[in-house]
């Protein structure tokens, strides 16, 4: 059936079963590939959009349950040559190595900066906890969203 | 003028061509064997090309792991990129700059000592001649062979090399697509696996109709002899039937293991190929003063946070496989063993996965799209291993045993020491003789089984890796058992057995300093003649305010330990202060290293901190668990690994170390992390914990029994 809701600010509007999970629509029926599939047991945080804001597992999540809802994925934030403050600040700390589980984490960042403007780091460790790195750029990661986060409290500026 | 000896890497390609080429768009590309993974090493080389050339970095692309366009450098292991590509990197550089040159000098009729390269344009005594690489590039025969007689140029000129350049992949994987799994060709089909429980097991029977009903869609079955996979157009199609596949296959041949064999206690016993390394035979005469430990370490799972993945294509007779594994050439060699094509007929190249740290499920499932692919021509074929899959197929860093005998001499320092070791090998990389690509033990016609061996010392060894202290000691010597049965598939991991080894030592170290009566540092100082070494011992000691140390038992803790990776790479000094309630909680580590001249600062410092967390998750949290299928901890609740809230803050840095070559960066934090650690719970609670992880329950063991 066709579900409609709005994506990074697009209405889209997509055939699929109500069940089928966000991740596998956002992915393979709309083509936006920054939002990962790590382990679809909500274990994880690679999949984590934002519908209506709030931080959401895309990989459970069924799409029908996001009819009429606004979902916000890592494309919606901004692009390489114009990068959002987060993914801008999370370049300025060279915050990740290999990278895979860096979108579900800016994603979380985002619904975190955009609730509370000044997060002390035991709130960002709060709102990443849920969130796995193998890697080991936790510490690179906290200190990005707290450079954003000053970013963005000066209107967007560095 | 001599030919300085080329690296391993430029004597297996030593046609220029096969390492630079001059764009159209006034770009050069630089192709390396090895690949990125997250540690920075294409941006790393992209330097050491564009401090020999002359060339601003953003002139410079990096191609890595291609088998059409690229060297073959093996696997992309050891903390040996940025020593052997980097090095024929700069080697190829500096000979083609040289080239350049001369061409250019000809052209000017000039001499070519009055040209000189900057931002890439050639001047003539400063001035502009319009010439550059590229309008000399014609010219230049790059087929011919490297000699290494170019000058390279000296360090301490160096402008890009040292400079702490921004990752050239990272933005591309914070706004999209970005990995192996985010490629989707048109017409592509989805595929998932139901793997063959053990080597050996045979298929009696598969209820295809029952996984039909659970797939809900347009389902093939590629079946051949014990390998399966579900292949649709519709992932989710494929993915449900792998899902549901395990409960309607039913195999003859299940091997049975025990929840015993996860411990590394289980290995000593075993069957097992024995080695002397070292001082041997050892001394006649009964030890004085014998003092012995043993400290272990579990399986411990690479745990990537993406699931192996793979895309494959075979048309017209040629199979192209993109993957994410760590050496593209042998894949494809590989990839033909099994196939029965040659080599020419398949093309790999490799595209990003998450990291590794060793050798996870990645050429495995390049083999089962492949499989897949040969089966179904014409069409690609993407091929994802589960989340459960990956965790209970992938191979795993070995379980250790280590048992030191050191004899003691009057003033209490070792004067004879002997390092026991029980480990399966550390290394089943297919095409080394080690081992297979998984698959390929399903096939009708299974590969032999093969004897294991791990690394040679002259590699740094496998289960030896690090076993030799770093201290002086007058005779040292290794009994190595390899044993030869374990109960699942192990090899490298981030380090091999440098944690177990280092930690080992480390621990032994700071109870040896203990019975002397003396201070942990001052103790390690007084055998410790190497002097990079001995400067991070007293560097990290002073940054950790070491001289302020409360005593031991409060719960607070303090732990040093100092190792030089593979005793041939970079040197690295960790303090780590611990609180010890009923669980380890890391608060903060320091960590000074020495790598030589390092070429890029930030990055390397990311490799000291991914190298320490991955050290505290593995040391406080991690071990495979076994029952008996097989490995249990098949997802993070039952594989727990370091969260945002238990990271340690961290306090990294480099000595300058600029007079000195490049040293392999990437493992040399992990042994002497988990060191640390351990000297610090040991610190903490007046009691040592000796087995890896220290979890809750060791320590409630070790303080009742203290």
């Amino acid at each position: 059936m066709a579900i409609a809701f709005t994506v990074n600010g697009e209405p889209k509007s997509v055939e699929a079963a109500e069940t089928a999970t966000l991740l596998d629509v956002l992915r393979n029926h709309l083509g936006l590939m920054g939002t990962r599939y790590g382990c679809g047991l909500e274990q994880c945080g690679s999949c984590i959009v934002l519908v209506d804001g709030q931080p959401a597992y895309a990989c459970t999540r069924e799409v029908g349950t996001v009819a009429d809802r606004k979902v916000t994925t890592v494309e919606g934030l901004g692009t390489p040559a114009r990068p959002h403050p987060l993914q801008q600040a999370f370049l300025d700390e060279q915050a990740g190595q290999c990278g895979y589980c860096l979108s579900g984490i800016v994603m979380s960042a985002k619904a975190l900066l955009d609730r509370n403007p000044a997060p002390s780091r035991g709130d960002i460790v709060a709102a990443l906890d849920r969130h796995l790195c193998r890697c080991g750029a936790h510490q690179r990661i906290l200190r990005a969203v707290e450079r954003a986060a000053a970013t963005l409290r000066n209107g967007g500026r560095a | 003028m001599n030919a300085r000896p080329l690296p391993a890497s430029l004597l297996d390609n030593p046609r220029l061509d096969r390492w630079i080429h001059f764009q159209p768009d006034r770009t050069v590309r630089i192709a390396t064997g090895k690949v990125e993974m997250g540690q920075g090493v294409v941006t790393a080389i992209g330097q050491i090309a564009a401090e020999e050339l002359d060339l601003p970095i953003d002139r410079v692309v990096v191609l890595s792991g291609d088998t059409t366009n690229g060297p073959d450098e093996l696997y992309t292991t050891s903390s040996l990129s940025v020593e052997v590509s980097g090095g024929s990197v700069r080697l190829v550089c500096a000979e083609v700059r040289a080239k350049a040159l001369e061409r250019a000098a000809l052209r000017l009729n000039c001499s070519r000592d009055d040209l000189s390269v900057v931002d890439g344009q050639f001047l003539q005594n400063g001035a502009a001649t319009g010439q550059d690489y590229w309008t000399v590039a014609g010219e230049i025969d790059l087929t011919q062979a490297v000699t290494g007689a170019a000058p390279v140029k000296p360090a301490s000129s160096y402008r890009v090399v040292g400079q702490s350049v921004p990752r050239f992949d990272l933005p591309a994987k914070l706004s999209g697509a970005a990995f192996v799994h985010d490629v989707l060709p048109k017409d592509v089909l989805h595929a998932r696996t139901l793997r063959q429980p053990n080597r050996g097991a045979t298929l009696a029977s598969l209820d295809e109709a029952a996984i039909r009903r659970a797939a809900k869609g347009e389902l093939q079955i590629v079946r051949e002899a014990n390998f399966v996979a579900f292949v649709s157009p519709i992932e989710s199609v494929a993915q449900a039937a792998a899902a549901a596949a395990p409960a309607h296959a039913k195999w003859d041949n299940v091997r049975h293991l025990e929840a015993a064999h996860q411990e590394a206690a289980w290995l000593k016993g075993q069957a097992s190929d024995d080695r002397r390394i070292g001082a041997w035979p050892a001394p006649a005469t009964p030890p004085q003063h014998l003092v012995q430990m043993t400290v272990s370490r579990p399986y411990i799972a690479h745990a990537s946070m993406s699931p192996s993945c793979a895309l494959a294509e075979f048309r017209d007779g040629h199979l192209t496989v993109r993957s994410h594994g760590q050496g593209m050439h042998p894949l494809r060699k590989n990839l033909a063993a099994v196939l029965g094509l040659p080599v020419e007929a398949i093309t790999a190249q490799h595209l990003h996965g998450a990291g590794c740290y060793g050798h996870n499920g990645a050429d495995d499932a390049a083999l089962d799209a492949a499989l897949v692919a040969m089966r179904i021509p014409n069409r690609w074929i993407r091929l994802q291993w589960r989340r459960e899959e990956e965790f209970g197929f992938e191979p795993v860093g070995p379980a250790m045993l280590v048992t030191l005998h050191v004899d003691l001499d009057e003033r209490g320092r070792p004067a004879d020491w002997t390092t026991e070791i029980w480990s399966p090998t550390h290394v089943q990389r297919p095409g080394t003789g080690s081992g297979y690509l998984l698959a390929s033990e399903a096939l009708a016609a299974p590969p032999p089984e093969v004897a294991p061996f791990d690394p040679s010392e002259e590699r740094g060894g496998g289960g030896t890796r690090n076993a030799v202290p770093i201290y002086d000691v007058p005779a040292h010597r290794i009994l190595h058992h390899l044993v030869v049965r374990p109960p699942v598939r192990t090899s490298a991991l981030r380090g091999l057995g440098a944690l177990p080894n280092v930690f080992a030592i480390e621990s032994l170290i700071d109870d040896l300093a203990a019975r002397a009566g003396e201070d942990p540092v001052a103790y390690r100082l007084s055998i410790l003649s190497e002097p990079r070494a001995r400067r991070l011992v007293e560097l990290v000691a002073e940054r950790a305010g070491w001289a302020s140390r409360g005593p031991s038992g409060t719960g607070k803790g303090l732990g040093l330990a100092v190792a030089r990776y593979k005793n041939r790479a970079a040197y690295a000094a960790v303090v780590a202060a611990v609180t010890v309630q009923e669980t380890v909680k890391v608060d903060r580590v320091w960590c000074v290293a020495d790598a030589g001249l390092v070429v890029n600062p930030d990055g390397a410092r990311n490799q000291l901190e991914g190298g320490i967390v991955q050290a505290v998750s593995w040391t406080l949290k991690e071990q495979v668990k076994l029952d008996a299928e097989g490995i249990a901890s098949r997802d993070w609740e039952s594989y727990p690994i370091l969260r945002f809230s238990e990271v340690p803050e961290m306090q990294v840095e480099f000595v300058d170390g600029a007079g000195n070559h490049t040293l392999g960066v990437g493992e040399c934090t992990v042994g002497p992390t988990a060191a640390a650690i351990g000297n610090a719970v040991n610190h903490a609670l007046g009691v040592r914990i000796h087995d890896m992880p220290l979890t809750r329950d060791r320590i409630m063991a070790a303080l009742l029994k203290a």
